[in-house]
């Protein structure tokens, strides 16, 4: 019991707290005064209310002591990237343009952490309305990699993956379109599985792009992921697009024997840009799971490389039309430079918007304005179809694809905020993820050199988030690259 | 497929966002690069190929007609950036039909 | 030249469901400003919309009724443009797959005078699709107010094809309309109310030619007269034009009830970009044959049907088939009663002469009339009375005044004939002593009468009647006076 509580993973702080070994007082007051400690290098958090947290806390304590405990993340602090909606809390998206909103109603999943027991803990800071790989787009501060200081955490769930890289809190919610979720992860070097299109509400979470976005754990450990899974996955009535889909027991799923799975490895789409530190962690862990048994198969993806202007015709054109909603009218800022009813519109998101939020939204009505529709947005939809079929085929053969997360480690802060183009080439691997409505998966696999964390993206068949996480679990037990914690 | 080449007034008109000259040129400038990037797609046969409009299709999903509680009028301004009369105010619209 | 116009009407209904289109909070017209809202309603960040199982449901039921094609599948589109009476600034709305397609609208022509029915005709429909409403703008002198209890309420856009030619049309096929959707129990459609909106899309040209002329959008026709009243002022004001020389521009004009004139609005986006595409956060609709077939059971008999029945089953003239018929309640009222009595025509007769005015007066200073289902003589009842006429128990005369004392008590017939009994006399024989009486005591009506005047019997007979307190029955009094006067 030496080692601070903030060291600790969910699963271990869970075990204790049902065994009394320690309260949810003492957890949560761990997990905030780690977070005053070192949020001042780290800037992950855009809100706390320490107040309220404790509260929760006590609460969870008192629910324990009369025997009325609510499960394994009861007493648990868990962080919420500040695009999911809680009820009197703010939420920015780190946006000027909803400085001001307290959301006046709770998302759905934060509807379950709560019938979980869980404690939420603060407002964790983003790429402005999730659009970004690097969390340099928020309109309010800066977040940095627990690992270097210099160097961006990822995007969009910046905020969310130096939180838990960082020992401020044991895990958080993420959100993930192109990569947000398993992008930062593996550049933070912790867990984050971005679940199958469906499987969790999205009822509460500020859309970016409808067909894309999906909520999901970011942790320490695959253990971690597969409690917090077991909490959010779901139907929701209020989410049309939420699947009927039976939820397995995920924790049995990891514990479970392990099986000789078949691994595809789309090699032909490892091309350049793939940084050779990260190629060489990627062939050591295709060699591990040679090793365990694991039948290596390579796969084609023949669409894949088209994955980046079909993401970035479809998810612009959605997010056109999502963020129009933010118009100083009814809840956000509003101008005071207006001249008239109609200028409110053009100056409040002038003021309100960042730069790539303007980008994304100005290309997203551009390719869906009168002309345009058929030759980008349908023939994008079209081209989705094909780079789904990809997977499907490849799923004929294998039981999961392994890529890496990232084609680099983290780059230093500045140095691709310049060119558009060259910061979405970072989301190459994930993207394709998405357009398919697939689970994927990224895990810590190794470290570079200057000690930059790298990590490996395991990508499954629809609702087999179960499966991605035993195999996640098998690489884990094997290795200590999660176990790494970053000196700050 | 038109040139890609962006009236930048015109989407900034429907975008409903005031750009300002600098913002123009910039976004027309790196919009240019990313439509020309986007050619790629051009390249592909798609004869035949249905749009992906959703990820795992399902029909009717729909709910029965019963009411369900909702917000006060003070719920409903909780963020209201101006209100009268428990209305959201702005300038007076001038090109309405009524 | 002689001009021809052509019309097409887009008219809005709001269905009548309990909740809104995409979300379960209640909507109901005349509530406190923003007291029907929820999170989905106004748009806050991370909410989503669910579909309403019944509006889709009537929706189908509109097009059933009218003749269109059901499409297997359909989906939901967005209609991307800025105003703030819509939360979303995109509307949730059907573009190329819409719900019914095709159909048409039976209408009835004014005829040559009203108690002659009019040509019918059949105006083609384009299609029927679902959306949702927007929010209320009120204007004030230096601002607006906007209300949201509006928003997200189910509307259906029903469009015709530009088959209507003059405001008679147009006043018939929104009559039309309105009846049929009311006999469903679709939609109330009191226009005053924004459940039926309706804009007209008005164009001329040279009689003969089938080329279409420019069409202009006439919109804040706010009533069915309004509409009758801008069409032809939109008609006249085009033909005007056209004969100085003058070119119509495409454009969309307001209707000013006060001015009695058109205007030009203000230009907005000359043709809206609204970059539809299909809504992503909704699923499509497949409508399967057996649903369909269960929804037409449902289906009331359409008013114009019904008319050709009664008038064909019962030979009922056009002057009572047009007050009966456009009623459902009204219409069932008077079947039930028929069924009571077997007699539709004298129904029929009490029914459009009698109770309708009764029901009129009996309603409160500058309020409708009161409906059938307030009457307290039930279809029953009237059954009952129109029997007990029929069987000659009491007269045509007497059952008047049956009629008004029911209508006040809600009692039987019988019980107020019996009350105040009000039985036909025919007991013959008192009946001839009374007559000898009268005959005795009105020497210069019976000369009169023996002289050959014959219409003196009448004076006797009143006041035999007058004696017998009009239940004499009147054609025994008849047949005894003239036996006495020989």
């Amino acid at each position: 019991m030496s080692e601070p509580l903030h060291t600790l993973t969910l699963a271990e702080l869970s075990r204790r707290l049902a065994a009394k070994q320690v309260t949810s007082e003492e957890v949560t007051r761990a997990f905030v005064e780690r977070t005053r400690t070192v949020e001042p290098k780290v800037g992950a958090f855009l809100h706390r209310d320490e107040a309220d947290t404790m509260a929760q806390a006590r609460a969870s304590d008192q629910r324990r002591a009369a025997g009325k405990s609510l499960g394994p993340l009861d007493g648990i602090p868990i962080g919420i990237k500040d695009v999911i909606a809680v009820k009197g809390q703010p939420l920015t998206a780190a946006s000027k343009i909803l400085q001001k909103y307290i959301s006046p109603y709770d998302a759905t999943v934060i509807e379950k952490l709560n019938a979980a027991g869980a404690v939420r803990w603060g407002r964790l800071n983003l790429d402005e309305f999730a659009m970004g790989s690097s969390t340099e787009n928020s309109a309010y501060q800066t977040t940095s990699n627990p690992w270097d200081l210099t160097r961006i955490p990822g995007g969009s769930s910046g905020g969310s993956a130096a939180c838990v890289s960082a020992g401020e809190a044991p895990a958080a919610l993420g959100s993930d379109t192109g990569g947000s979720i398993r992008q930062p992860a593996s550049l933070c070097g912790i867990v984050g599985l971005k679940p199958t299109y469906g499987l969790v509400s999205r009822y509460g979470l500020a859309a970016f792009a409808s067909s894309l976005d999906q909520i999901g754990p970011m942790t320490r450990t695959t253990e971690d992921a597969a409690l917090l899974m077991q909490v959010l996955a779901g139907h929701d009535h209020r989410d049309s697009t939420s699947l009927k889909q039976a939820v397995p027991d995920y924790t049995a799923a990891l514990h479970a024997p392990a099986k000789k799975w078949k691994l595809g490895v789309p090699r032909d789409f490892f091309g350049n840009g793939l940084d050779p530190e990260v190629r060489a962690s990627i062939e050591a862990a295709i060699k591990f799971y040679q090793g365990q048994g694991c039948e290596i198969v390579d796969i084609k993806l023949p669409h894949a490389e088209l994955g980046l202007p079909v993401y970035y015709i479809i998810a612009t054109a959605e997010a056109s039309s999502n963020l129009a909603r933010y118009d100083g009218i009814r809840y956000t800022h509003r101008s005071t430079k207006a001249a008239d009813a109609v200028d409110i519109y053009f100056k409040s998101r002038a003021e309100g918007f960042g730069p790539e939020v303007k980008r994304r939204i100005i290309l997203g009505t551009y390719v869906l304005s009168s002309g345009y529709y058929d030759a980008y947005y349908l023939r994008a939809q079209k081209v989705r179809t094909l780079i789904r079929r990809d997977f499907e085929n490849a799923f004929q053969q294998v039981d999961a694809i392994l890529t890496p997360t990232a084609p680099t480690p983290a780059f230093k802060r500045g140095e691709k905020s310049d060119d558009p183009l060259a910061m979405y080439l970072s989301d190459i691997y994930t993207i394709s993820v998405n357009l398919a409505g697939l689970p994927g998966m990224s895990i810590p696999c190794g470290f570079t050199k200057s000690n930059l964390p790298i990590g490996l993206q395991l990508i499954g068949r629809p609702f087999a988030e179960a499966d991605l996480l035993a195999m996640g679990r098998m690489f884990e037990t094997a290795h200590d690259f999660h176990s790494r914690r970053a000196t700050l | 497929m038109p040139q890609p080449s962006v009236d930048i007034d015109y989407v900034a008109n429907l975008a409903r966002i005031d750009l300002t000259a600098e913002e123009k040129t910039r976004f027309a400038a790196q919009l240019g690069d990313i439509l020309a990037y986007f050619e790629k797609l051009n390249a592909v046969d798609v004869t035949g190929v249905e749009p992906m409009a959703h990820a795992f299709p399902v029909f009717n999903v729909l709910e029965e007609d019963v009411e369900q509680p909702g917000f006060t009028p003070a719920e409903a301004l909780l963020n209201a950036p101006a209100q009268r009369d428990n209305q959201i105010l702005v300038p007076k619209v001038v090109d309405d039909a009524s | 030249m002689e001009f021809e116009a052509v019309i097409g009407l887009e008219v809005h209904v709001q269905l009548k469901t309990r909740t809104k289109m995409f979300t379960r909070v209640a909507y109901h017209y005349g509530e406190q400003p923003n007291t029907l809202t929820n999170p989905v309603v106004l748009a806050l960040p991370g909410v989503l919309p669910v579909m309403n199982a019944e509006a889709i449901r009537k929706s189908i039921k509109v097009g059933l009724m009218h003749g269109c094609k059901i499409a297997e599948v359909c989906k939901w589109d967005r209609k991307n443009y800025f105003y703030p009476d819509n939360p979303k600034n995109y509307q949730i709305s059907q573009y190329d797959q819409p719900l019914c397609l095709g159909g048409g609208v039976e209408i009835e022509l004014p005829g040559a005078s009203r108690n002659i029915q009019g040509a019918h005709r059949i105006v083609q429909l384009t299609r029927i699709h679902l959306e949702e409403d927007v929010g209320k703008l009120t204007h004030y002198n230096n601002d607006s107010l906007v209300d949201y209890n509006r928003a997200g309420a189910p509307l259906i856009e029903i469009v015709s094809e530009p088959d209507m030619h003059n405001s008679d049309e147009v006043f018939a096929y929104l009559t039309a309309l309105r009846t049929n959707l009311v006999a469903a129990g679709i939609s109330d459609c009191d226009m005053e109310k924004g459940q039926l909106r309706c804009d007209a899309n008005v164009s001329v040209r040279p009689k003969g030619e089938t080329k279409l002329g420019t069409k202009v959008e006439l919109k804040n026709l706010n009533s069915f007269s309004g509409v009758r009243n801008g069409v032809d002022f939109e008609i006249k004001r085009q033909i005007a034009a056209i004969q100085k020389g003058e070119r119509i521009s495409q454009e969309t004009r307001r209707w000013d009830a006060q001015l009695g004139l058109t205007q030009s609005m203000r230009s907005k986006e000359q043709a809206h970009d609204y970059r539809y595409f299909p809504d992503p956060d909704l699923m499509p609709v497949r409508v399967t044959p057996e649903q369909i077939e269960k929804l037409r059971k449902e289906l009331p008999e359409l008013p114009f049907d019904k008319q050709r029945r009664y008038q064909k089953e019962w030979e009922l003239p056009y002057t009572i088939t047009s007050v009966i018929c456009p009623d459902r309640e009204l219409s069932e009222y008077f079947e039930a009663a028929v069924a009571a009595c077997g007699n539709p025509k004298a129904v029929a007769n009490y029914i459009a002469n009698d109770l309708l005015r009764e029901l009129a007066a009996a309603a409160p200073m500058g309020e409708s009339p009161l409906t059938v289902s307030q009457s307290k003589i039930t279809a029953a009842t009237l059954g009952g009375l129109v029997k007990l006429v029929d069987s000659g128990a009491i007269s045509k005369q007497i059952a008047k005044d049956v009629f008004l004392e029911m209508f006040q008590t809600g009692e039987t017939a019988e019980t107020v004939v019996d009350r105040k009994g009000l039985r036909t006399q025919s007991d013959t024989g008192a009946l001839e002593k009374i007559c000898a009486e009268i005959v005795a005591a009105n020497p210069k009506p019976v000369a009169e009468y023996k002289a050959g005047k014959l219409t003196a019997i009448n004076a006797l007979k009143g006041q035999v009647m007058k004696q017998t307190k009009g239940q004499a029955n009147p054609a025994t009094v008849d047949e005894v006076l003239k036996k006495l006067l020989g």
